[in-house]
């Protein structure tokens, strides 16, 4: 169930930064510990970029979800980009095609508890990842 | 006959009393301004305006240089007084009420005469006021890309902590324009001190993602093709498992969770070692008794 929701568009590396530090307001409104905030944030940091740099930009959706007696913090991250032609390859340690290190998707993955890609190759990537308390 | 500029040159002082009661009314700023001063501005810019006027309409044209130029002073000083883009505005817009007034009680205009010229000087007013906004905005644009820049030189420091030992706290965010600035000062630093172990303090760093932990092992990397060793220190809790689940590879950097540790190492591997000065002074004596 979804409790709130927020979006916040990313067009410049300006929106990197803003995006993070809306993961990490959100986070610690949820009283996350600071490891999980920590990863929160740097996943957030990750995919972001990932929507700018290989999808030329996009958006961030933000919701507080809750399961039961359980929250969490769900991010969306949607762009209309060039897609990803093979998604199993793409999510492999050190695998790029850009000039990073290739571990920001797979170490998102890490980095939360559920993680779900879709991508369709010339329509764009949606990326859903959530993090539990 | 009776343009609106020869009405303004022939009711000059009531226009200008009106202009200033006008803003009284809506924004004057007293704790900023004397009223001296604006006087004094008011003035020199109905002056301004009124010649101007004689020879054209047209705000951007030639006649209104002086004109733009002397809005372009008052919207510098305004914006150094504190005033806000929309005070400045207002300032001039503040004008119309009067002008058109004394329009409105121009003995023998006719109506269509009277329209025509309130929206020409309605026009010629509201144009110089966009003017000044814009002005103010890119005067203020000017101080934060001068603030910027500043930041950039100040956010770097590079610091001897001992002979061949330098320190480079790091605070902030780590975007690619800040990690060249950082990675350069550090480089020409070791050649100028002559320095064997650099420092990299991340303790204000408030997220350490892939394209961070990239950067940091790019310049740790250029640090020893140059012969020096790069420690890395300020590593939270939160952000070493942040690190292990990202999957980032430092196995070949010497890290260190605070500074204060790496810069022991730094001398230890020096050959340094830091001893308590009382003691050593007691076992001198010692010595000497014996």
């Amino acid at each position: 169930m979804v409790l709130k929701s927020d979006v916040h568009p990313i067009v410049g590396s300006d929106d990197v930064v803003r995006v993070r530090q809306v993961a990490r307001q959100w986070a610690a409104e949820l009283k996350f510990s600071l490891v999980d905030q920590t990863k929160l944030v740097t996943a957030t940091s990750e995919l972001a970029r990932n929507t700018l740099e290989h999808g030329k930009g996009g958006r961030m959706r933000v919701e507080l979800v809750e399961n039961g007696a359980r929250r969490g913090i769900r991010l969306t991250f949607e762009d209309e980009g060039p897609g990803i032609a093979n998604i199993e390859l793409a999510l492999r340690d050190g695998y790029t095609t850009g000039s990073g290190l290739g571990l920001g998707l797979s170490g998102s993955k890490r980095l939360m508890n559920e993680f779900d890609i879709k991508s369709e190759t010339g329509r764009g990537t949606t990326v859903t990842v959530t993090r539990w308390k | 006959m009776s343009s609106f500029h020869e009405v303004i040159r022939k009711n000059e002082s009531s226009i200008l009393a009106g202009w200033l009661a006008e803003m009284a009314s809506s924004n004057r700023r007293s704790d900023l301004m004397s009223d001296a001063e604006l006087r004094q501005q008011a003035t020199e810019l109905l002056r301004l305006v009124t010649n101007a006027a004689e020879t054209s309409t047209d705000p951007m044209s030639e006649a209104f240089s002086s004109t733009r130029d002397y809005l372009k002073d008052i919207a510098k000083s305004r914006m150094e007084q504190g005033f806000s883009p929309a005070e400045t505005a207002l300032f001039i817009l503040s004008l119309k009420q009067p002008v058109f007034n004394a329009l409105r009680d121009t003995a023998g205009i006719s109506p269509t005469k009277l329209v025509t010229e309130i929206l020409t000087a309605g026009t010629v007013l509201d144009r110089l006021a966009v003017e000044t906004v814009n002005n103010a905005v890119e005067f203020r644009d000017l101080v934060i890309s001068r603030q910027q820049e500043e930041m950039l030189e100040l956010s770097t420091p590079v610091v001897k902590l001992w002979e061949g030992v330098l320190a480079l706290p790091l605070i902030g965010t780590l975007d690619s324009a800040r990690t060249q600035v950082v990675m350069e000062s550090l480089l020409s630093a070791i050649v100028e001190t002559n320095s064997q172990i650099a420092i990299i303090d991340i303790t204000g760093v408030p997220t350490v993602d892939t394209l961070v932990a990239q950067h940091l092992i790019k310049t740790i990397t250029a640090a020893r093709l140059m012969g020096a060793d790069c420690y890395l220190s300020g590593i939270r809790p939160a952000i070493a498992q942040t690190i292990v689940h990202l999957g980032i590879d430092l196995v070949d950097v010497q890290t260190k969770a605070k500074l204060a540790d790496a810069f022991a190492l730094a001398l230890t591997r020096l050959g340094k070692t830091v001893v308590n000065a009382k003691q050593v002074a007691k076992s001198t004596n010692k010595r000497e008794e014996a």
